[in-house]
């Protein structure tokens, strides 16, 4: 029988503007893949954010917006409400999400707002030169806490999925990683859950994507897989929070 | 018989892919640069490739291909 792994056309074959070893390069991968394995794709809205992947409009060949910061799943409900039948996710970052976009994600999920999120964290703020995020881990040293996240100072990091999973309008919340090829294929069943679940018309979708930084971590991309698994799965532990499809 | 190729102009040498292979058959080209200045991903022995697909599933750019007949 023939193998083949070869990309999907719903990637646009423009080189990307990520940094080497950027997990962003294989979440478009997993989400292209998703979309095109439930053979929806030519009624499909993506939503890119404020962030890294502000320019996501550019490697995937479907239609894309781009909201204003952390504004994406407000525009997402916008999308859906008027286009029902479409396939609409929100692709969004720790800094575009859980920090400047907290309230719209709380209040999406909240309304049980027939959309999916793709939620990637990286654990800081990598446009902008890897200032500390609030999911940035308790020690982690960035530019903004160069000694390391003080908790009595900062706070502790804030779980999204957790906290998400409490509210009665999220249908499906699972986090997954990207540190071994297990993981990978673990994180593209679940954005596909997530969107399947959608084009049944369930409530609020959300997968959270453990990433790395590579740059802003100053790190390999290969130290930074490792320093993903040691440190960030322990306090971001993978699975599934919430499936109301299941229970 | 597996055909494994790689689109040299966009690697970015980030290595995920040397990370991944069971095999060990991945390296970066040692004395070859793409148009970005960086040492593209090479195979050492591709008869020895098993096409699992670990390289591919773990390259944020998608550089690389394989086809097993």
């Amino acid at each position: 029988m023939a193998v083949e792994y070869k990309a999907t056309q719903l990637l646009t074959e423009k080189p990307r503007h990520y940094c080497p070893g950027c997990g962003h390069g294989i979440i478009h991968r997993l989400v292209a893949e998703a979309i095109e394995e439930l053979d929806v794709h030519g009624d499909v809205v993506g939503i890119s954010p404020v962030g890294c992947s502000v320019f996501a409009n550019n490697y995937f060949n479907f239609d894309m917006v781009n909201a204003l910061h952390g504004r994406a799943p407000a525009v997402g409900t916008g999308i859906k409400r008027a286009k029902p039948d479409s396939l609409v996710f929100t692709y969004q970052g720790d800094g575009d999400l859980a920090s400047i976009g907290a309230a719209e994600v709380v209040h999406a999920a909240m309304r049980g707002e027939k959309i999916s999120t793709v939620f990637v964290n990286n654990a800081i703020y990598g446009m902008t030169g890897g200032q500390m995020a609030p999911t940035t881990l308790v020690g982690q040293k960035t530019t903004t806490s160069p000694n390391g996240r003080d908790e009595d100072w900062c706070g502790s990091p804030i779980r999204i999925c957790e906290m998400l999973s409490t509210l009665e309008g999220t249908y499906y919340v699972e986090r997954v990683a990207l540190d071994t090829p297990g993981h990978i294929n673990q994180a593209k069943k679940a954005i596909k859950k997530a969107f399947q679940y959608q084009m049944e018309g369930k409530g609020y979708c959300l997968v959270e994507v453990l990433s790395t930084c590579p740059t802003n971590w100053s790190m390999s991309p290969v130290e930074s897989m490792d320093w993903l698994k040691e440190n960030m799965i322990p306090y971001y532990p993978l699975g599934v929070f919430k499936d109301k499809g299941a229970e | 018989m597996v055909k494994f190729s790689i689109k040299e102009e966009l690697c970015k040498g980030c290595e995920l892919c040397v990370r991944a292979c069971p095999k060990k058959l991945l390296q970066l080209s040692p004395d070859k640069l793409n148009e970005k200045g960086y040492h593209p991903v090479m195979i050492t022995d591709e008869s020895a490739c098993v096409a699992c697909g670990s390289c591919f599933s773990t390259c944020p750019d998608t550089v690389i291909s394989i086809v097993k007949e």
